[in-house]
């Protein structure tokens, strides 16, 4: 159970405070409801770079990291399809220093040029590290256009191509940072060794002028429902053929989610996992095989990739996944490996109490998807799930239909 | 109004509180140290034991070994070891570094009971299947195939080699090592290790007097020595000053690894040459970051750091870079380095590293889990709990002429093996 107090300055940022007084340090977690689903679909990767550039200088303090390790912080940030989020971890004496930069940079940024252009190759260099030079480093580029045809899931947070990032203007970034940079679009979650009442004399004093700025109302088009089979064949310089199969899944406020969830637990998790037991280890069609939800604010995507052992053929290989998948409608689920998920599951929830930090930004990632409170609810709802859910919620998603499979094949 | 442009009032940290681990010595000599604190009703364990026996011709022996604890024992297959230990909720993994081979157990506490026996049969009865054998070391060799695509991982294979020779800091692993293991080895290899004179175990957690005993129960009794090992000890080669390129034509990057042999843990320059390696390298305002990365862009990361083994340490710089930037970064780098032999650092700097690493330290220190971590730290090191007295003194009160003392005994370029692989 992670407690917490919520109270909202009058321009409109939320404010949620977790009083934990067991450690010496405070974490600030601030989450602007932006992420690349909002973006252009021709300047694909921006919300992204528009992170890198929060760094770059405020209006009024020319250099971000600098005063904050002066005073013992430490920060990063990250940017998902649904989500930007910063955070710091500080001594909790300095808290301030955390409210004067970050308040700073929500008044408004410096909007150097210089910065804009180092960031430009600072994100080509991590595309190409993360995503081109890597072996099947750029699956999930071609995964998500097969998967999503409307949705702007279609493409990743790093962008649909190096172009869109090199051709980003400051223009483009003044735009950005008026439209989803503002107190009304974010939440900020304290926590830590702190008092919710020095936290709202902090907040009021720091972030109380900043004009509320205007409400984004997120507007995408919704994916259609999946009505047929989609396949793609991509060769290239790898050293083993790989198969990918993604099936539409609901979003994570969605009862169905949580199914889900626990359905690629029961595929992939540990070494008695339906997928691995059965395919790596039995039959040895495989040597290496995994499941994986892309957890999302919109509908998202459950992924099993695998790859064949030397001498079985593709085709082979991904008859022999459907075997596993279609196992949930042929025999009953039984009592004990349910049970088995949710205990795992019931003490990764406790174990993770241990971190101030996953704290702060599950909150805040709850409150985004509509209430903060959610998160102390998430064991229950993996609890109530009976066996007949899983094999109901298991037909509907593995359906030929609902599956968009990429055959990433190594060259000859 | 509020004036922005001047920073609010900051306090240094003065008083970091560490929670020391407490000694007891089970039934049948085996130490055990505990870590008691935090709130949430779990436990981990972790059973430490020294990598012996080292062979050149079986580099995999201890490796493997350690990989296939969990692939079976007397009454259980691997799939049953694996649905016993998820049913409750608990996780183990295996662990296998160049000086240890580490087994952990991570589990809520009302389960200890359930969970122990089965910890017990794996650490004391495993059995090496040659089926579990023929199934891993089938996954190994496909996994490698791709890690060699990898420049990065390709780059780290040389430079380990380039600095530790056919150890076990530096042998390179290829294909051929996992055809040359035969379940004997492990068999053998099992008993020489994975024994009580040969292990620590760390309890970390809320970790009281009852789970104390439970822990002794299990692993202080019915676990006893029987054959001596031999400690692993190397001298270590000096090749210095040598590049390794290794052509990509197709890269768009290259990854660069650098360094020199340097010291360990135990030796009195430790902790100083930590924070002159924080000045370079060590956090994302260091100079490499702000020279490469924020300054020129050519990377999306570069670092140094400071490693600490049993027998030795080392310094190392490591980045990936457009491979059109790769002889550009270089230049850079030496030029960084050759600037800590040369010029002092400047006073605001030295304050800034300082404090960033207090707090560094300070948030280091979240949970009974890494309170255990810092102990494993020195005690594997041969140190005791002055040594983080020391640390926190040295961080506070070095200066610059210590440092650049430091950069001209420590930090030589022209030493400096280089490893490349991509373009330059």
């Amino acid at each position: 159970m992670v407690n917490f107090n919520r109270f909202k300055l009058d321009n409109g940022l939320m404010v949620l405070v977790h009083e934990d007084p067991t450690t010496p340090m405070a974490v600030i977690n601030i989450l602007y409801n932006v992420g690349a689903r909002d973006e252009n679909p021709s300047k694909t990767g921006f919300a992204h770079l528009f992170e890198h550039l929060m760094f770059g200088g405020s209006v009024n303090i020319p250099s971000y990291d600098e005063p904050l390790q002066r005073v013992g912080g430490e920060n990063n940030a990250f940017t998902s399809n649904d989500i930007t989020n910063y955070y710091i971890t500080l001594p909790a004496e300095n808290l301030e220093t955390a409210f004067w930069l970050e308040s700073d940079r929500m008044l408004n940024l410096a909007f150097s040029e210089k910065s804009l252009d180092v960031q430009r190759n600072v994100v080509s260099e991590e595309f190409k590290q993360r995503y081109l030079n890597q072996p099947y480093g750029d699956v999930m580029l071609k995964l998500r256009p097969l998967a999503y045809k409307t949705h702007p899931y279609m493409w990743s947070t790093i962008g649909k191509e190096l172009s869109h990032i090199e051709e980003a203007t400051i223009d483009d970034v003044k735009d950005f940072f008026k439209k989803h940079y503002s107190p009304s679009n974010a939440i900020m979650v304290v926590g830590g060794s702190v008092s919710t009442k020095d936290v709202k004399i902090l907040a009021e004093k720091w972030f109380g002028n900043i004009h509320s700025g205007e409400k984004y109302i997120r507007n995408l088009p919704v994916e259609p429902v999946q009505l047929e089979e989609r396949r793609e064949v991509f060769y290239a310089d790898v050293p083993l053929d790989a198969i990918y199969i993604a099936f539409h899944v609901p979003d994570k406020t969605d009862q169905g989610y949580y199914e889900v969830d626990l359905i690629t637990d029961m595929l992939s998790r540990g070494n008695s996992s339906r997928l691995y037991n059965n395919l790596v280890k039995e039959r040895k069609l495989f040597t290496d095989i995994n499941a994986s939800l892309t957890s999302s604010a919109d509908p998202g995507l459950l992924i099993i990739d695998g790859k064949p052992a030397a001498g079985i053929s593709v085709q082979e290989a991904e008859s022999a996944i459907w075997d596993v998948l279609n196992s949930f409608s042929s025999e009953q689920v039984a009592e004990a490996e349910l049970n088995k998920v949710k205990n795992k599951i019931e003490s990764t929830m406790v174990f993770a109490e241990m971190s101030l930090l996953d704290k702060a930004m599950n909150l805040a990632f709850f409150e985004v998807l509509g209430d903060a409170n959610d998160f102390n609810k998430e064991t229950e709802r993996y609890l109530r799930i009976s066996a007949n859910d899983i094999i109901q919620r298991a037909k509907a998603t593995f359906t030929k239909e609902n599956s968009s499979t990429l055959l990433y094949l190594a060259n000859k | 109004m509020i004036n922005r442009t001047i920073a609010p009032a900051y306090k240094e940290i003065n008083q970091i509180n560490l929670i020391q681990a407490t000694p007891r010595l089970l039934d049948n000599n085996i130490k055990l140290f505990v870590v008691n604190a935090g709130e949430q009703e779990l436990v981990r364990i972790e059973f430490i034991f020294n990598n012996v026996n080292w062979d050149v011709n079986h580099p995999l022996q201890a490796f493997i070994t350690n990989s296939l604890l969990i692939e079976g024992s007397r009454t259980m297959s691997s799939y049953q070891i694996s649905e016993r230990i998820d049913s409750y909720g608990a996780f183990i993994q295996a662990e296998y570094g160049f000086d240890h081979s580490t087994f952990t157990l991570y589990t809520l506490s009302k389960h200890l009971d359930d969970v122990l026996p089965l910890v017990k049969e794996i650490l004391t009865e495993a059995t090496f299947p040659q089926e579990e054998l023929d199934t891993f070391v089938r996954n190994q060799k496909q996994k490698l195939l791709i890690s060699l695509e990898k420049n990065d991982v390709v780059t780290k294979r040389i430079f380990n080699n380039s600095l530790f020779g056919d150890s076990i800091y530096g042998y390179i692993v290829n294909a051929e090592d996992y055809d040359k293991v035969d379940r004997n080895q492990l068999v053998e290899y099992y008993k020489a290790a994975y024994q009580p004179n040969n292990c620590i175990i760390i309890a970390s957690g809320k970790v009281d007097e009852v789970i104390t005993e439970k822990i002794n129960s299990f692993f202080g009794n019915g676990w006893e020595n029987t054959v001596q090992s031999t400690k692993n000890v190397f001298s270590i080669p000096q090749k210095k000053g040598s590049l390794y390129y290794t052509e990509k034509p197709e890269a768009l990057q290259s990854a660069i690894r650098i360094g020199q042999i340097s010291i360990p843990r135990n030796h009195a320059d430790f902790p100083a040459l930590q924070f002159l390696n924080t000045v370079l390298g060590g956090y994302f305002g260091s100079r490499l970051m702000a020279n490469i990365r924020e300054e020129k862009g050519y990377t999306y990361g570069i670092g140094s750091g400071l490693v600490s083994l049993q027998n030795v340490g080392y310094f190392l710089i490591a980045s990936e870079v457009g491979a059109e930037v790769c002889t550009l970064t270089l230049e850079e780098i030496e030029k960084e380095v050759n600037l800590l032999r040369t010029e002092p650092i400047p006073e605001e700097e030295i304050e800034l590293v300082k404090n960033y690493m207090l707090g560094s330290f300070m948030g280091s220190l979240e949970n009974a889990f890494s309170h255990a971590d810092k102990f494993k730290s020195i005690y594997l090191a041969g140190l005791d709990y002055a040594y983080y007295t020391r640390y926190v003194q040295t961080i506070k009160h070095i200066n610059a002429q210590q440092l650049l003392e430091l950069a001209n005994k420590y930090l030589d370029y022209n030493s400096f093996n280089i490893v490349i692989t991509g373009k330059k």
